[in-house]
């Protein structure tokens, strides 16, 4: 009997490897192939096509026998997979990740093929045709960007792939280089093809080890393939910072993975100042399906309104049925949270969701209805980033979690501006102080020449003014994304949840904000 | 366990002729000593013919890079976001507990295993859907 049984990191940590070896042991056929995406499942034995989830080895006898209670049916047909629209995740839980083979049956390499066929001028009108925008999160139309390399003159560019995918609650980038490295590794090289560059980077966090050995197994393995174009794994080291481009450019470069000024774009000046590519894992992933006979037209009419094609969401935290669910642009939160993933792993009422990663807005139940979309969600003052959904349970306290997203600003700011670098440090302390009441005066403003210092300290109104200002500056101040979002998910947990930083006093806070917004 | 010059030596020059040698070179010599010292700093200074504080700032602005060993076992606890709302901060106490001056405890800001959380990571081994007994027995059997 032939028995697949994903390889994904995730089901590694959930025992995969030895579920494996018991029915290896038994004299069964085993494939270890990527993950469905249905983690509540996993590990996830699948047998002529039936799943049975999530599997432990006291089940292997029964899964044998076909009598085991862990049967869900056939997967294809699991609601959770028949729903979406899966197009960068077209091969999840089917193919064996580093099998040519497998990749080569299930029309890998097609879109290079006619990509070199077409040349580098159609490519990028296609791209640019499909509507497909970055994937990282900044939403940048892919093919504008890559029109920029091509126009600019150099002998020497570059395509560098971001995986450093640093947010909490997402991991489509870790499933993707993980179960279908090559599909990554295609987009590459059709990139290269376009702009005219022949080597390429993949950067990765060093927190994904798993991914980063399937990538270097399958560069060794397709290196003919891609020829001329050459690609190599890069790791990171930890900083989360250097998820964004131009600082992981200068770690690319083996600097210190500080923000640089922009412009220069990297498009133009990037790495080692050569016109550079900088592209997230999803995006790039994306495009040999685009370039597929009729992608482009097909990617279009998928999406609402400027945001094409499908987005791989994920759900994570406290969600019952958490995973990855690729759907086109313009579902809404609520059935995201609730159709979709069941509601809440503990049971009890959703509190907060976050999406977008640290840098997101906690959004509250009552803005469920938003519509998954680039515009939608700035509007609301929210971003998707990378599509990552955090779901919350009503135990959640609001304020602490306002503290930790300046607490992380603070661990992971790169220093080089300044209202990140010192902006969070305050931050943190504001939220402390909201919480517990205020502050009385200090020894010096107590000082009798200190004529101006007020005598009777802060009221926690007073702090929460305060609070608002300094996010306004990180907001509008800060080089990059990562001090100049964290005001999101501090605010919005701030106007959502006041109780949750003056309990009994949520009126006084609301009045404050209301001030500040006239 | 101190870096042996001669061996970081080695490490650059198998490096020096990629593009952006620097986190390489620094991944090898902190997997193969558990640390880049001051000692390495000066030999990976002197090899790529860059001053000792260019190099001094990069290994100081990662995490993953000590500047002295610690000859403990180490365990990897996330504790960002998706983690917390699957209840990770409830589990410290115990687990600071668990792992005693044998083991060292550290934070860590996402492992993506984010759906099935709270996890933790001993070397290249992860493991996720942590309860209070589940993160203990990894504490326990990390060597």
């Amino acid at each position: 009997m032939i028995v697949r049984i994903s390889d994904d990191a995730l089901a590694r940590a959930l025992g995969a490897d030895e579920l494996a070896e018991t029915f290896a042991n038994k004299g069964h056929e085993v494939q270890r192939t990527s993950s469905w995406g249905m983690h509540w499942l996993e590990p996830l034995v699948e047998i002529d096509g039936t799943g049975f989830g999530p599997a432990t080895i006291a089940d292997v006898d029964a899964i044998l026998a076909g009598s085991s209670d862990k049967a869900i049916g056939e997967i294809v047909e699991h609601p959770f997979i028949a729903r979406q629209q899966r197009l960068t995740f077209a091969r999840a839980g089917q193919t064996r990740p580093t099998s040519l083979e497998d990749y080569a049956a299930t029309g890998g390499w097609s879109g290079l093929e006619r990509a070199r066929r077409i040349g580098g001028t159609q490519i990028i009108e296609e791209v640019t045709a499909s509507g497909l925008r970055g994937r990282g999160g900044a939403g940048f139309p892919a093919g504008i960007k890559w029109k920029t390399v091509a126009a600019t003159p150099g002998e020497q560019k570059y395509i560098v792939c971001n995986a450093d995918e640093g947010d909490s609650g997402t991991f489509a980038d870790r499933m993707l280089m993980e179960g279908d490295p090559y599909a990554l590794i295609e987009g590459m090289a059709i990139a290269g093809e376009a702009v005219g560059a022949d080597q390429g980077y993949i950067y990765v966090r060093s927190e994904y080890p798993d991914a980063i050995r399937k990538l270097e197994q399958a560069l060794a393995l397709c290196a003919e393939v891609i020829a001329p174009f050459r690609c190599e794994v890069r790791v990171g080291a930890g900083a989360y910072v250097c998820g964004e481009e131009t600082s992981l450019l200068n770690s690319l470069e083996g600097l210190r993975g500080e923000v640089r000024a922009k412009p220069p774009l990297p498009a133009i000046e990037g790495l080692f100042g050569k016109p550079t590519v900088v592209n997230n894992v999803l995006t790039l992933a994306a495009v040999p399906h685009i370039l597929g006979e009729g992608g482009s037209s097909a990617y279009d009419a998928l999406g609402i309104a400027r945001s094409k094609g499908t987005m791989p969401i994920q759900l994570a935290g406290n969600i019952r049925h958490g995973g990855l669910y690729e759907v086109a642009f313009g579902i809404t939160l609520r059935e995201l949270v609730y159709d979709v993933g069941g509601g809440t792993d503990s049971g009890r009422p959703v509190k907060a969701v976050q999406v977008g990663g640290p840098l997101g807005a906690y959004l509250h139940p009552d803005q469920f209805d938003i519509r998954f979309d680039y515009e939608a969600y700035t509007e609301a003052d929210a971003l998707i980033g990378h599509g990552g959904i955090t779901v919350f349970d009503d135990t959640a306290d609001m304020g602490a979690m306002a503290r930790f997203a300046m607490e992380f600003c603070a661990a992971e700011s790169c220093g080089k501006c300044t209202p990140c670098r010192i902006g969070s440090v305050r931050g943190v302390e504001l939220i402390d102080r909201i919480r517990a009441g205020g502050r009385r005066a200090d020894a010096v403003e107590a000082l009798p020449v200190m004529h101006n210092a007020p005598k009777s300290g802060r009221l926690p109104e007073q702090e929460i003014g305060l609070l608002t200002d300094l996010c306004e500056t990180m907001k509008f101040g800060s080089l990059c994304a990562l001090g100049g979002f964290t005001p999101y998910p501090v605010m919005s947990a701030l106007k959502n949840w006041p109780e949750d930083f003056m309990p009994g006093r949520e009126g006084a806070v609301r009045k404050v904000l209301d001030r500040n917004d006239a | 366990m101190s870096t042996n010059e001669q061996r970081v030596a080695e490490i650059v020059a198998e490096h020096a002729a990629r593009e952006g040698a620097m986190m390489p070179i620094l991944h090898d010599v902190q997997h193969e000593f558990g640390c880049v010292d001051a000692a390495a700093e000066a030999v990976i200074a002197r090899e790529l013919n860059l001053s000792r504080a260019d190099v001094h700032g990069v290994v100081s602005f990662y995490h993953d890079f000590r500047e002295t060993a610690d000859a403990r076992p180490e365990v990897q606890i996330c504790r960002a976001e998706a983690c917390k709302a699957r209840g990770v901060e409830a589990l410290i106490p115990a687990a600071e507990k668990a792992a005693g001056d044998r083991v060292r405890l550290t934070t860590v800001y996402c492992l993506g295993l984010c759906s099935a959380g709270p996890s933790a990571r001993v070397g290249d081994r992860l493991h996720a859907r942590l309860d209070a007994s589940g993160l203990a027995d990894v504490i326990e059997a990390a060597r």
